[in-house]
This record gives C-alpha cells, structure tokens and sequence, in this order.
C-alpha cells in the first residue's frame, strides 16, 4: 500500500479541492447549520463518520455486485438507495442503541440524507475506480474539508451577528459574499500538491 | 391544497419564476448554481436539465400518486426522480459530450435536489397531472432564469464573452470565474432582490 498516495488523497480532498469551497456542493447544509459553533461541531462529526461508511458501502455493493452485473450505469439510483437506507437504519439503531448520543447528533443525521456530498463521494470513487482504501482516504478527506468549512464558517458568522450589516445584505447574502473571501484564500492551497 | 386548483396556470409558472424562485428566494439547490455557472451555455443547459427533471417527475408522480402508498411515498419519488436524472444523465453524454466533461457530476447530483423532491411531496402528490405540469415548468423555468443570470453576468465580467464570443475588449476580471466569484455573484445577486422585494413593500 502506497501511504503517500492516501495522504495525498486526504489533502487533496480535504484542502485543495475542498468540497464547499472549489467544488460547490453541501451548500444547502453548509448554509442551513454554520449559523452556531454548536450545531457545526455536531454536524462535522456525524457527517464525517457517515460518510466513511457510506462510501465503504457504495464501494463493496458497486465492484462486488454492480460491476459482475454490468450495471453500472444505475450507479446513481443505487447509491441514493444505499445512503438513504443507512442513514435511516444508523437512525434507528443509535436511537436504540446509544440514546444519549441519539439526542445529541441524531437531528443532523436526518439532514445528512439531503447533502449531496454523501452522494457525490461514492460517485466519483466509482468514477475514478479507487481501490477500497483509496476510497476510503478520499471519505475522511471530505469528511475533514467539510468539517473545516463548517468550522470556519461558523466561527465567523457568530461575529457577523453582531456586525452591522447592510439590511438587503442580512442573512444570506453576506454569508455568499464571506464564503467568497474564504474561497478566494482556499485557492491558495491549490497547487500545494500534483494529483 | 383545494385552492390551487382554482389557480390559473399563468399564476402557476410566475409563482415558479418570481414569488417561490428556488435560489433567490428559498435559497434551496445551491450547489450548481455556483458550480457550472463560470459561462453562459453551461448554465443554460443545466437550467434546462433541471426543468425538463423537474417537469417530468412531476408528471410521473401526479400520474401515480393514486397508486403510492402514503408511508413509503419518499423512497418511491427518490427512485422517480432518480430514473428520470439517470435519463437526463446519459442523453447528455451523448449529444454535449464537451459539455458534460466539465458538469458531469453536477447533472448526476440533481438527484439530490431539494427543490425537486420538495415540489413532488407538496404539489404533484396532491394535484391533478395538468397543473403538476405547469407546476413543473414554472419552477423549472424559475431555475434556469436564476442559472442565466448568474452566468450572464459571470461569463461577461470574468470573459469579457457572452455564450463564447468575445463582447467586451477590455481586460476582465478573472475574479469572477474563480468559484470564489460565483459566490460573489450569487450573494450581490440575492442583496438586489431583496433590496427590490423591499423596494416594492414600501
């Protein structure tokens, strides 16, 4: 096993092309849980974790059965139902299993099923036919990237808060236009290392 | 629901467009929208993506909503919608293959769309397939304005183009087609509409 291709893996995804800020995508999420430190704290682990698992899921169902199949190009229907089926069961057994933790992360557990990052990762594993722990690397870089995002996002907007906005510019907008700059500092990253 | 149905289509299609615009008002399906939005043309054609999913699911469910049992009614539409964005996918392998190299990923994402799988549950389960359609249209038609605008205004001060051809002979600013400039765009874009939303209350 190659380590410094996974750790490439990991900075890749988690900073050069991180999903939130070069690729576009979580948004929704993204937008919807940095209002607290809180909820952004809890979000980034429950995220993190489900999406490891789901793109081990995607990735054993798609070369183990899709691939033998030659059914590939139902990638996208199968994979929806393998993340909304374990983000439902995962929902299920922690309400069981561990209550307290339930309570904790278990309202981000339902958002997560809108997220498209946990979508986008299985797909573009199968896209670029990563072995299992290469797919595996490229889940926790997602994972950390976005919980950098959610992070940093949130540290700045309990300032924002507080500041005096211009009134058309309240709430979203100015939330747009604070990404912006962030984005415009993550591309600084780019061409940290060759892939 | 009873009352849409004395609501006329026109009103149906400029609640899509302007009153429940998905980006600018519900701020719902971010992601392409700053995603394929660096020129004109990519823009416009996941516009058209997105409208011709979203019409057509709605007409899907509307034409079944009799026969989808209320408790598994959410895996039923993700699987409708999911069909029907497997179709959109592959067409547009076939006939924009340049296209699609760059959105690719983005086209598959539709999947996962708020806004579509919000319109199904709250009007195509409860309306006849008619109205559903121009339920469709309308919000469909509302994405692709907000795609155009954004890219109008991404491609012309980031290019100095307009659907490739060069328009403005001056150097652009390369700001705007970095992503960091989508944001830009679509958060001023945003402030503009609430500031004319504002404008009219007054």
């Amino acid at each position: 096993m190659d380590f410094t291709k996974l750790f490439e893996l990991i900075i890749g995804a988690s900073l050069i092309n991180n999903f939130v800020f070069t690729r576009f995508l979580g948004l929704c999420i993204f937008f919807g849980v940095s209002k607290k430190m809180e909820t952004a704290v809890g979000m980034s682990i429950t995220f993190t974790a489900v999406m490891m698992v789901s793109a081990a899921l995607s990735w054993l169902i798609f070369n183990f059965v899709m691939v033998p199949l030659e059914i590939t190009f139902l990638k996208i229907i199968v994979f929806i139902g393998v993340v909304a089926g374990f983000v439902q069961a995962s929902d299920t057994i922690m309400r069981k299993v561990a209550p307290g933790l339930f309570y904790k992360l278990g309202i981000y557990l339902a958002l997560i099923s809108t997220n498209c990052i946990i979508l986008a990762v299985p797909l573009i594993n199968a896209g670029e036919y990563y072995s299992f722990i290469e797919s595996l690397a490229f889940a926790l870089g997602s994972g950390i990237g976005f919980a950098l995002a959610l992070i940093i996002m949130a540290s700045i907007r309990e300032k924002i808060e507080l500041a005096d906005v211009p009134i058309p510019f309240k709430g979203l907008p100015i939330a747009f236009v604070t990404t912006g700059l962030i984005a415009l500092a993550f591309a600084g990253f780019s061409g940290l290392i060759k892939i | 629901m009873t009352q849409t149905n004395t609501v006329s289509y026109t009103d149906l299609i400029k609640n899509g467009i302007f009153k429940e615009n998905t980006i600018f008002k519900l701020a719902l399906s971010l992601c392409p929208s700053i995603a394929v939005t660096n020129n004109l043309r990519n823009g416009v054609l996941m516009g058209v993506a997105v409208l011709f999913v979203q019409v057509m699911v709605n007409i899907t469910i509307s034409l079944m909503r009799n026969f989808i049992h209320p408790r598994i009614r959410l895996p039923i539409f993700m699987l409708i919608i999911s069909g029907w964005v497997t179709v959109t996918d592959l067409t547009m392998a076939a006939f924009t293959p340049e296209a699609y190299k760059q959105m690719g990923l983005y086209i598959q994402l539709i999947v996962a769309f708020a806004s579509i799988l919000a319109r199904a549950e709250m009007f195509a389960s409860k309306n006849k397939v008619v109205p559903s359609m121009f339920d469709g249209v309308g919000m469909g038609l509302g994405f692709l304005f907000a795609l155009t605008v954004i890219s109008f205004f991404r491609e012309m001060l980031g290019r100095g183009s307009l659907w490739g051809f060069p328009i403005i002979y001056a150097k652009p600013l390369l700001i705007m087609i970095l992503p960091a400039g989508g944001f830009f765009a679509v958060g001023i874009l945003m402030a503009f509409f609430n500031w004319m939303s504002m404008r009219n209350a007054k």
